[in-house]
């Protein structure tokens, strides 16, 4: 095994410019993934099953596929229906709407944990369904989840790399551009293989500290 | 879609299913090796099972793949057959999250059972073989049920290297016809049928499984709707 570190060192402006591209793809999909989840967990309580039960299955399908052909119908169809895209976009937001179908279960988990005399309460108030949802339910479900959120967000740094087959260049892609210019696989490999460990682990450590302190 | 190409997409599930059977193997042999020297009483075993895990959880999947695919070789001079080349990334990243699976199973179980154990002077690999894991399996199968379709998930990977498996040929079709909705459809429900075939047989193995250690299976729990709940 031959390791070089000149490589490491021109790959290293590389490397900056897609643990960039990467954060964002990751901040911009956790944004949508935290909003839409929410859509889905609301609806999923609507009254009428005729909401419910399409809203289930679509959100099903979209979580029992692969994120990746979903990426390459976002990709290849979206453009064919007129409305193009950039790459980035697309990713993001395929990301962010895969994550959707995982927070809306973190979610629904939050709100049934609200204990029943808060609802009670907000009826005895007579407050209306917006307020008791606004006021009561919300604030205190998702207090409870915001770690099991940040558990989903480290999933989805580790599911950004498949961005890479849409020509992102987030740190994968550029990884591979600079490996197939220099014929160096193993240093740039390597070296975002030891990033993603040195940002997730720490991350999953800050969690499980702050479910220890927000959870109880 | 021509019968050429349709066959072209049937060759694609049958890689995707055998990857899919082979990378199973892997981490299940993978997690139950590593969530039980994780339990190990030897504080050195215990450290190199979390490392692994702690590495292997957190890269990522398809990292994983283009090392094995790319790095391997290079640095070892292991050339490995792409399906086998798969199944190995594919199966060390997801053996380590079924490795935190069946460690979770093993401290669930009551510790008097462990005790009981001792008690009657079993070895501990004994006690593991007839006391414990007689009573974690069946616990690990719905976690593992949805790592299954994890893996599923995962496997279409794979054709970013190339492998011929659902997903790749799924792109193949989108060159020759030029209509990506319908094949890209087609690819999607495919993965679905074969998701919902997984938590199926998942579920009847959780059931005999639970039958075989004197538990009833569990039943759905139901949520009570809260006084004045819902969208309104």
């Amino acid at each position: 095994m031959n390791w070089d570190w000149s490589a490491v060192r021109d790959f290293m402006p590389h490397f900056w410019d897609g643990l960039l591209v990467t954060l964002q793809a990751l901040a911009l999909g956790s944004l949508i993934s935290f909003a839409v989840g929410l859509v889905w967990a609301l609806l999923m309580r609507t009254p009428s099953r005729w909401v419910r039960w399409p809203v289930g299955t679509i959100t099903e399908f979209i979580r029992d596929t692969p994120l990746l052909v979903q990426l390459f119908f976002l990709f290849y169809v979206l453009p064919e229906w007129g409305l193009t895209f950039s790459a980035l976009t697309t990713g993001v937001v395929a990301i962010g709407l895969h994550y959707s179908t995982y927070t809306m279960q973190v979610y629904r988990a939050g709100i049934d944990a609200v204990p029943v005399g808060q609802w009670e309460a907000a009826t005895a108030l007579s407050l209306p369904a917006r307020r008791t949802w606004a006021a009561v339910i919300l604030p205190q479900a998702i207090r409870r989840v915001v770690p099991a959120l940040g558990n989903y967000v480290i999933a989805m740094l580790k599911d950004t790399p498949m961005l890479m087959a849409i020509t992102v260049l987030d740190m994968l892609g550029e990884a591979r551009l600079f490996s197939q210019q220099h014929f160096q696989f193993t240093e740039p490999l390597t070296v975002i293989g030891v990033a993603f460990v040195l940002i997730s682990y720490p991350a999953s450590l800050l969690l499980r500290a702050l479910e220890r302190r927000l959870v109880r | 879609m021509t019968s050429g190409l349709w066959e072209l997409v049937l060759k694609g599930i049958w890689t995707t299913v055998q990857l899919l059977v082979l990378s199973a193997l892997l981490a299940t042999a993978v997690s139950f090796t590593v969530g039980i020297a994780r339990t190990h009483r030897l504080w050195i075993v215990r450290f190199l099972a979390g490392f692994y895990t702690e590495v292997f959880r957190g890269t990522s999947a398809l990292i994983m793949i283009f090392w094995v695919f790319f790095v391997l070789p290079l640095a070892f001079g292991w050339q490995l057959v792409p399906m086998w080349a798969g199944t190995l990334a594919l199966g060390l990243t997801y053996g380590a999250y079924g490795a935190e699976i069946v460690r979770g199973a093993l401290n669930s179980v009551d510790p008097a059972q462990r005790e009981g154990g001792i008690a009657l002077s079993f070895t501990p690999w004994q006690r593991m073989r007839k006391i414990l894991l007689p009573q974690a399996v069946p616990e690990m199968i719905p976690p593992f049920s949805n790592l299954l379709v994890e893996l599923l998930k995962g496997t279409a990977l794979v054709s970013v290297m190339g492998m011929g498996d659902l997903a790749f040929s799924g792109n193949l079709v989108r060159l020759a016809l030029q209509e990506s909705a319908q094949i890209y459809t087609y690819v999607l429900l495919i993965y679905f049928v074969i998701a919902f075939l997984l938590t199926r047989l998942m579920r009847k193995l959780e059931h005999r499984l639970k039958a075989g250690a004197g538990k009833a299976p569990e039943t759905k729990v139901s949520v009570p709707q809260p006084v004045g709940g819902g969208v309104s």
